[in-house]
């Protein structure tokens, strides 16, 4: 005790003690520190949900391995799932829109602080839930477990019958919970992009971060919304005995897939459209060009939101849909294909010409360009349906949409990390330690994602816990598992960086990058109020203008 | 090219934005939209799929009165925070307090006809089909209500105290941009349940 009291005092004595700084972060309303907070938050979801990955491929490394239970594996499956989705790559997103928005656009902080808080600590409490499920799924007896019904839960499996006990309805809060907190901060960016812009940053002059998270954060509010529609009739069902999803009742279960696909298909394009934003802020920098064509980038960004609410049933080709359904949503899904091109050839565009500078960001949208490519093209082999209904619910899905969710989501999430941590932590990353990272993580990633294809091909299905010697899967999936671990060690280098660098790294200086977006002009890492004074902008790189004065970017716009 | 200070444009003579409480509410009600939506198309995607009784044309009755009464309140809260902006009070808490009374008037009416057809017809949100659409789809509209009112009140008491002046005007006027939603919600639902439903 007395100890304790001593540790305190000469604590205070150094610093300030740490219960201040932690009470400091718990109660803050400012954007860059619960930016920070959903950043670190979805980190650590990060590594769980790798951590269910390394199990899941473990176990189907060599047939008949028993590494895990079957009841496990589906546990596993569906936390990895629902974990990497909900608790990953939405609150990174609204971590980085947090923190660069208001900068980005010269405001001093988001348009309604409190709520933005009271959306981080919601997404949290949400997290948690799940996760509670372990000790409380089973009631109070200590001795719960994880939810097992698939991320996207489909009934008649989530129904009493089928899922006694209560994991499935941790499942069910923790994402209803986390879905309204993904609500408010959308409304919270929404507000924050059209009602604090500085003077003179006209919404033809924001940069694409903002505008891509202003359709991000629209489309979360048409798309998530359905979601939460459909876990409340799923609770009414499990605890008031209604009969929404209940077929012996006269209920449908193909009416929760299409809910939860209307809402897991934009879903798709809310984590996407992010990370454009990120690859359009790092590829002109990098390229030392402006972007190329960006009235026709936030057009095509536009026309994905509108077209992506309209393919959901893409996901649901081999439950039998007559023949116009079919039709119509192999054409919308093809047709989404467009706007997504026109974006990649206005990167390539970008850089075509430019004095290319391959630092660690820019390499890692370099490859974010060549596999959300790839990732694009097997999309647009499964839009069509005869070949869905061969290739459906087989590992080529598995492939294709880890391409996308790895290949393109988790690359540019990386650049994102290279290029945006000096600025808030005040530190430059390792860049050769970073090189590192790029090279090993990208040959894990096509060793396991590349090869990922051929099993589904081949007609291995994906959720299976084991499977027959001598089916000519058995060596494409030990290289798959070698290519995962590959990752996983790519992934921890990756993360010694951050702490190292944090502590070590060289200091960055207010504008490391010779960048042209506001957020480059305050110190590293920003004051608590950003900018002193409230900047003036007169064209889309404000800081090309100040560092220019002789040939400003306003003269020719 | 650390130390950048030349600042070299001259701010814009009008820089004005809309209000962003505005937007917020505005935001919120698409959200909203959008888990109306989907329960209305389940509940038009379940009509007439009961397998038992009783069905909507056997126990529903059509609520004019407390509809009227809804609808009308929109125009009570219009013209209350019209009062506000010129400054007279005594209009705007007499007007705001009878769109309390109004809404409180047509969540009456939802009770009463719930307890008419849980006591007298038997039917539950586990019933059937109906039950379970009916229940979810109006309660979840008067969930609404109940939440609009709470809001309201507070209001009302905040101006039974002298606190709400014109200077407020503004968020008064969110305030009842979430109360005309839930009306126009009341139209659809009504339309939906009363009309289209049996």
């Amino acid at each position: 005790m007395s100890s304790d009291v001593m540790a305190m005092q000469t604590a205070e004595v150094a610093g300030r003690p740490w219960v201040e700084t932690l009470h400091e972060w718990v109660t803050t309303v400012d954007h860059k520190r619960l930016g920070i907070l959903y950043i670190l938050y979805a980190l650590v979801f990060l590594v769980i949900g790798g951590l269910e990955a390394t199990i899941i491929r473990i176990q189907l490394m060599r047939p008949h391995n028993d590494f895990v239970s079957p009841q496990v594996f589906n546990r596993m499956f569906t936390m990895h799932g629902t974990t990497m989705i909900f608790f990953v790559a939405m609150p990174i997103m609204f971590g980085f829109a947090n923190y660069l928005i208001p900068l980005m656009i010269g405001a001093r902080d988001m348009a309604f602080p409190r709520l933005n808080a009271f959306s981080f600590w919601l997404t949290a409490l949400g997290g948690f839930l799940l996760y509670f499920s372990l000790v409380g799924g089973s009631g109070l007896y200590g001795a719960g477990n994880a939810p097992d019904v698939g991320w996207w839960a489909y009934a008649p499996l989530t129904s009493r019958a089928f899922s006694p006990g209560h994991s499935t309805d941790y499942w069910t809060i923790a994402l209803l919970v986390s879905g309204f907190g993904s609500i408010g901060t959308s409304i919270n960016i929404i507000a924050t992009i059209l009602s604090m812009r500085c003077p003179g940053m006209k919404l033809s002059r924001m940069p694409l971060l903002a505008w891509l998270n202003l359709v991000m954060s629209a489309m979360v509010l048409i798309a998530i919304t359905p979601l939460s529609a459909a876990q409340l009739m799923l609770l009414v069902d499990r605890y008031l005995g209604g009969h929404f999803f209940d077929t012996q009742a006269g209920g449908s279960a193909a009416i929760w897939m299409h809910f939860f696909w209307i809402f897991g298909h934009p879903e798709v394009y809310i984590l996407i459209i992010p990370c454009f934003a990120f690859v359009s802020e790092i590829i002109p920098v990098f390229s030392r060009k402006p972007i190329f064509g960006y009235p026709v980038m936030v057009g095509a960004t536009v026309c994905i939101a509108f077209v992506s609410l309209s393919v959901w049933a893409h996901h649901m080709y081999t439950i039998g849909m007559n023949s116009y359904a079919n039709s119509f949503f192999t054409i919308t899904t093809m047709a989404v294909g467009v706007p997504t091109g026109i974006k990649i050839f206005n990167w390539l565009g970008t850089m075509w010409g430019g004095k290319i500078q391959f630092k660690t960001p820019m390499m890692f949208c370099i490859g974010f360009l060549f596999q959300f490519l790839i990732a694009g093209l097997t999309g647009i082999m499964m839009s069509a349906a005869p070949l869905d209904w061969q290739l459906g619910g087989s590992y080529f899905v598995v492939a294709h949409f880890h391409y996308v969710i790895v290949g393109g989501i988790l690359f540019a999430l990386f650049a994102a990390f290279y290029y945006w941590f000096p600025k808030m932590t005040g530190r430059m990353l390792n860049e050769s330690l970073g090189k590192v990272h790029f090279w090993l993580f990208l040959i894990g990633f096509h060793l396991t994602f590349d090869v990922m294809h051929i099993p589904g091909i081949l007609g291995m299905p994906r959720r299976i816990y084991t499977y027959e010697p001598g089916r000519g899967w058995d060596t494409w999936n030990l290289i798959i598992t070698a290519g995962a671990f590959i990752q996983g060690i790519a992934t921890l280098l990756f993360v010694a960086n951050l702490v190292f660098s944090y502590f070590k790294g060289p200091r960055a200086g207010n504008d490391p990058w010779d960048a042209w977006t506001l957020e480059w002009s305050v110190s590293s890492p920003p004051p608590s109020y950003n900018f002193a004074s409230v900047p003036t902008v007169a064209s889309r790189r404000p800081l090309w203008d100040r560092k220019h004065p002789e040939d400003p970017d306003s003269r020719y716009e | 090219m650390s130390a950048i200070t030349t600042p070299i444009a001259q701010p814009p003579a009008a820089w004005s934005l809309p209000y962003r409480a505005k937007v917020g509410m505005a935001c919120l009600i698409i959200a909203e939209s959008a888990i109306f939506t989907i329960f209305v198309v389940a509940y038009l995607f379940y009509v007439g799929k009961s397998l038992t009784g009783p069905t909507p044309r056997d126990v529903l009755e059509t609520p004019i009165f407390y509809t009227i009464c809804l609808l009308s309140s929109s125009l009570t809260i219009h013209f209350a925070s019209r009062f506000l902006e010129r400054c007279k009070r005594g209009a705007f808490l007499g007007l705001w307090f009878l769109t309390i009374v109004l809404g409180g008037l047509f969540l009456f009416g939802t009770a009463q006809e719930w307890h008419r057809l849980i006591y007298e017809h038997g039917l539950t949100i586990s019933t059937n089909l109906f039950g379970t659409t009916y229940y979810s789809l109006v309660g979840l509209h008067g969930f609404h209500v109940t939440a609009g009112l709470v809001m309201l009140s507070i209001v009302l008491l905040f101006g039974l105290a002298g606190r709400v002046g014109p200077e407020q005007s503004a968020r008064v006027e969110v305030l009842s941009l979430y109360w005309h939603f839930v009306d126009v919600v009341w139209v659809v639902v009504f339309t939906v349940v009363y009309v289209l439903g049996r």
